[in-house]
C-alpha cells in the first residue's frame, strides 16, 4: 500500500508539473491579451518534434534549450504576423485564428514527420533508475524532469515579481493603454509574452515528448486538460494554475491506483447500494481519465472564477 | 440481309460485356488521421500492397482491383456516414478492423442496407475487429472474419501460459469498450480451467484512446506482484503501456494480442527484448523467401511492415472467391467464400461457413534483437516461440445464421 502511495504521489506530481509548463504559458498569454489560444498544445507538439529533430544532430541537451527557443520564435511570428492583424476583428476572430492554426499546425506536423510516433528518447544514461524502491525503478529523467519544472517555476516568477519586464507585463495586464502612453512598446510586449508563451509549451514539449509519446495526436490529446488546468486554476492565475496542475495530476494518479467502486464508497457513507450496479459499479480506476472534466464542471458550478482567479468569466 | 449485321451487333456487345473488365473497388473504413491512424495506416498501405499483387496476376476474375480509404478516426458514427459514402459511390465491399465498436455498428447498418436495397447488397470483410459476438449471437451471412477472435486467440494464449508452471499471478489491463471486456472474460474464465491455481490479481479496464500517462496503471501491476499481464490493447494504448512498463522495470512479461503493432519497437528497444509476447497468425522472421520478399518491398515502398499477413490471405481468398463464383457480385462471392480452404505460408486455413470465422494456425512470438527482418528499420521482431495449430485454435460457434434465398 505504502508504495502505491508513494509512487502514485511521485507520479501525480511529474504529471502535474508537466500540465503547469504547459498551461503557464497558456494562462499567460490569456491574462496578458485576452487571447484564449487554442494552439497552445500544438505549440507543445512542436516543440517535442523540434527537439526530437536537432537531438539527432546536437544531442539532448542542446535540443532542450534550441527547440523551446524555436518554438518561441515561431510563436513570437505567429503574433506578429497573425494575431496583431486579426486583433482588430475582435475576440472571436483571434479565437477562430487559433483554432484553425492548431489544425494547420497538426496537418504540417504530420506531413514533415508521418503519422505515427518518432523515436524521440532521452539519452540512454538518462533512463538509468536514480533510485529503486519496492523493486520499482525511478529513472534519472524523472527527476530532471522534476527539477526543469521547478526551476522554470521559480525562473517564470522571479521574471514576473522581481524583473522590470514582468513589473511591465503585470501593468499592461489591467492598464495596457497607460503603459502605452508612458511609452513603452505595447505590441512588442504582446509579441514577447506570446513567444515566450509558446517557448514554455515548447519546453513542456521536449520534457513530455521522451515522457509520453511523440505523435501526432499529442496535442489533440493534451489540449484540453490544459484548458481545463487553466479554468480550475482561474483565468489568468499562475498560481491558480500551479495549483490546478497538481491537483489533477494527483487526482488523476490516485483515482487509477484506488481499487473501489462507487458502490464501495457511498456503501463506506452508510448507505445501502448495489455493488454491482450499472453506474454504481463502475470502479474509481476506470474514471481516472475522466477525473479533470468532472472537476471542471465541479468549479463551474461551485466556484466559476476558479480557485485563484481574480477575473469574472 | 440485317441478319449478318444483327449478329455482328450481338456478338460485339457480347464482346464488350465480357471483355470490359469493371475495376472492383474495396473501401478501408479504418482511423487514417489521429491517434489510432499508426493502426490504420499500416492495413491501408499493405492493402494497396497485396491489390498490386492481385491485379499483376489477373485480378478478381479479370477485374481491376482498387483500394479506397475512408478516414473513420475509430469513431462508429463517422464510420457509419462513410460507409453511406462508400454506398453512394457503388462500393460493394467493405473493409475495417480497428475496434470492435465500429465492427458492431457497420455490421448493423449493412444487415439493414442489404434487406432494404436487394441487388445492390455490400459485403463486409473484417480483418481485425475481434469481438467473439460478431461470429456468435450477432453473427451475419454479409460479414466475413480473417483474423482469430478475441476467444481463439485467448484460447492459445492461455494453452501456451498454461504450461508455464513459473506464472502464478497474472494482471489483467484492458480497453473499456466491447473488446477489452471480451478479452478479460476470456482470459479469466480459460485460466479459470486450465490453470485453476493461478491467481488474477488485478483486472483494469481503461478508455480507449485516452490514456497518455499509464505509470499510475504500472505502479498498481508492479505492487500487485504479477508474473505476466495479459492485455488486448492496441494502438497508441499497447505503445504506451509497454514503455511505460519498461520504465519503470516492470520484470512481469507482457502476453499481448497486438505487441507487434507499429511504434512498439521502436518505443521500447532493448528494454523489450524477451518481454513483449504476442498472439498473431504470424511471425517477424520471414523464413519463407516469398514473404521475406513482400516484407522488403513494403517495407521500401511505404515504410511500413508485412505485419498483416491476414490482409494477403483475406485478398487472396477474395479473388479466389470471384473466380469460383465467376462472378463479382457480392452475394455469389459470399457463397463462394463460405467453406473456402486455402494454402498460406503458415498452413491450411478454413473460411467457416458457419458462422464466417476462419480458423487459421496461430503463433506466439517474443520480441528478440538481431533479427535478420527487423521491425521498423530497428533490429528487433518478433521471434516464433510456440505454433497453435488450426484445430487447436477453434472454438465451437452459437451462430444460427439467416441466409438469403
Amino acid at each position: 500500500m505504502l508504495e502505491i502511495v508513494i509512487f502514485s504521489t511521485l507520479n501525480g506530481i511529474l504529471y502535474g508539473l508537466l500540465l503547469f509548463m504547459l498551461s503557464s504559458g497558456l494562462t499567460l498569454i490569456f491574462s496578458m491579451m485576452g487571447v484564449l489560444n487554442f494552439a497552445h498544445a500544438s505549440f507543445y507538439m512542436l516543440g517535442a518534434y523540434f527537439a526530437y529533430t536537432m537531438g539527432m544532430e546536437i544531442g539532448f541537451w542542446p535540443a532542450l534549450l534550441l527547440a523551446p527557443i524555436l518554438v518561441g520564435g515561431l510563436g513570437a511570428l505567429v503574433e506578429k504576423f497573425g494575431l496583431r492583424r486579426v486583433h482588430e476583428n475582435g475576440h472571436v476572430a483571434e479565437l477562430l485564428f487559433t483554432f484553425g492554426l492548431a489544425y494547420v499546425i497538426d496537418e504540417l506536423v504530420q506531413l514533415i514527420w508521418g503519422t505515427v510516433a518518432v523515436a524521440y528518447r532521452e539519452p540512454d544514461y538518462m533512463r538509468e533508475p536514480l533510485f529503486t524502491l519496492f523493486g520499482t525503478d525511478y529513472s534519472i529523467f524523472r527527476g530532471v524532469v522534476i527539477l526543469i519544472a521547478v526551476l522554470m517555476f521559480i525562473a517564470l516568477w522571479f521574471l514576473l515579481k522581481k524583473t522590470r519586464v514582468g513589473m511591465m507585463i503585470r501593468a499592461a495586464l489591467t492598464h495596457g493603454n497607460m503603459v502605452g502612453h508612458l511609452g513603452h512598446n505595447v505590441p512588442r510586449l504582446f509579441m514577447g509574452v506570446f513567444g515566450f508563451g509558446c517557448a514554455l509549451a515548447g519546453l513542456a514539449g521536449v520534457i513530455g515528448g521522451p515522457l509520453l509519446a511523440t505523435e501526432p495526436g499529442m496535442a489533440v490529446t493534451l489540449g484540453p486538460i490544459v484548458f481545463v488546468v487553466v479554468v480550475v486554476g482561474g483565468m489568468g492565475s499562475l498560481i491558480g494554475a500551479f495549483y490546478a496542475s497538481l491537483l489533477i495530476g494527483l487526482l488523476q494518479t490516485f483515482f487509477v491506483a484506488i481499487d473501489a467502486s462507487i458502490a464501495d464508497i457511498l456503501n463506506a457513507f452508510g448507505m445501502n447500494v448495489d455493488p454491482y450496479g450499472e453506474v454504481t459499479g463502475i470502479t474509481l480506476a476506470s474514471l481516472a481519465p475522466m477525473t479533470p472534466f468532472i472537476l471542471l464542471v465541479l468549479i463551474l458550478i461551485f466556484r466559476p472564477r476558479g480557485l485563484m482567479g481574480e477575473l469574472e468569466p | 440481309m440485317l441478319k449478318p449485321i444483327f449478329t455482328f451487333l450481338a456478338a460485339s456487345l457480347l464482346l464488350v460485356g465480357t471483355a470490359s473488365a469493371e475495376t472492383v473497388k474495396l473501401a478501408l473504413i479504418d482511423p487514417l488521421t489521429g491517434p489510432m491512424a499508426a493502426a490504420g495506416q499500416p492495413a491501408f498501405e499493405h492493402l494497396k500492397y497485396a491489390a498490386e499483387r492481385i491485379n499483376a496476376n489477373g485480378g478478381l476474375n479479370g477485374n481491376k482491383l482498387e483500394i479506397v480509404g475512408l478516414d473513420n478516426k475509430v469513431n462508429p458514427q463517422e464510420s457509419l456516414v462513410q460507409l453511406q459514402k462508400a454506398i453512394d459511390d457503388g462500393i460493394r465491399y467493405v473493409t475495417q478492423g480497428n475496434g470492435s465498436s465500429v465492427a458492431s455498428a457497420l455490421i448493423s447498418a449493412i444487415e439493414k442496407h442489404n434487406r432494404r436495397n436487394p441487388g445492390e447488397e455490400v459485403l463486409y470483410l473484417n480483418y481485425a475487429a475481434v469481438d467473439p459476438a460478431f461470429t456468435n449471437e450477432r453473427c451475419s451471412f454479409w460479414h466475413f472474419r480473417f483474423d482469430a477472435n478475441a476467444d481463439m486467440k485467448m484460447n492459445a494464449l492461455t494453452d501456451y501460459i498454461a504450461d508455464n508452471k513459473d506464472i502464478k499471478k497474472v494482471y489483467l489491463i484492458n480497453q473499456d469498450y466491447s473488446f477489452g471486456h471480451a478479452v478479460s472474460e476470456a482470459a479469466r474464465e480459460m485460466l479459470k480451467e486450465k490453470r485453476p491455481d493461478i491467481e488474477i490479481v488485478g483486472n483494469d479496464f481503461h478508455p480507449l484512446a485516452k490514456v497518455k500517462d499509464f505509470t499510475p496503471y504500472v505502479s498498481k501491476i508492479q505492487s500487485s506482484g504479477a508474473d505476466a499481464v495479459i492485455t488486448g490493447n492496441w494502438g497508441q494504448d499497447i505503445t504506451l503501456l509497454v514503455k511505460a512498463a519498461a520504465e519503470f522495470g516492470l520484470e512481469a512479461p507482457f502476453y499481448t494480442y497486438y505487441g507487434a503493432s507499429s511504434g512498439v519497437v521502436t518505443q521500447l528497444g532493448d528494454e523489450g527484448v524477451g518481454r513483449i509476447y504476442q498472439i498473431n497468425e504470424y511471425y517477424g522472421e520471414f523464413e519463407d523467401p516469398e514473404m521475406a520478399k513482400r516484407q522488403t518491398e513494403l517495407y521500401e515502398q511505404s515504410g511500413w511492415d508485412f505485419y498483416y499477413l491476414r490482409l494477403s490471405t483475406m485478398l487472396d481468398m477474395l479473388k479466389k472467391a470471384t473466380e469460383k463464383a465467376d462472378s463479382i457480385d457480392p452475394v455469389k462471392v459470399a457463397k463462394a467464400l463460405e467453406g473456402m480452404e486455402m494454402e498460406t505460408t503458415t498452413g491450411k486455413v478454413v473460411m467457416r461457413a458457419k458462422d464466417h470465422q476462419i480458423q487459421l494456425p496461430m503463433f506466439i512470438s517474443v520480441m528478440q534483437d538481431d533479427m535478420k527482418y527487423g521491425a521498423e528499420g530497428t533490429e528487433y521482431n518478433f521471434k516464433k516461440v510456440a505454433r497453435i495449430d488450426r484445430e487447436d485454435v477453434s472454438l465451437p460457434t452459437t451462430c444460427r445464421m439467416r441466409r438469403p434465398k
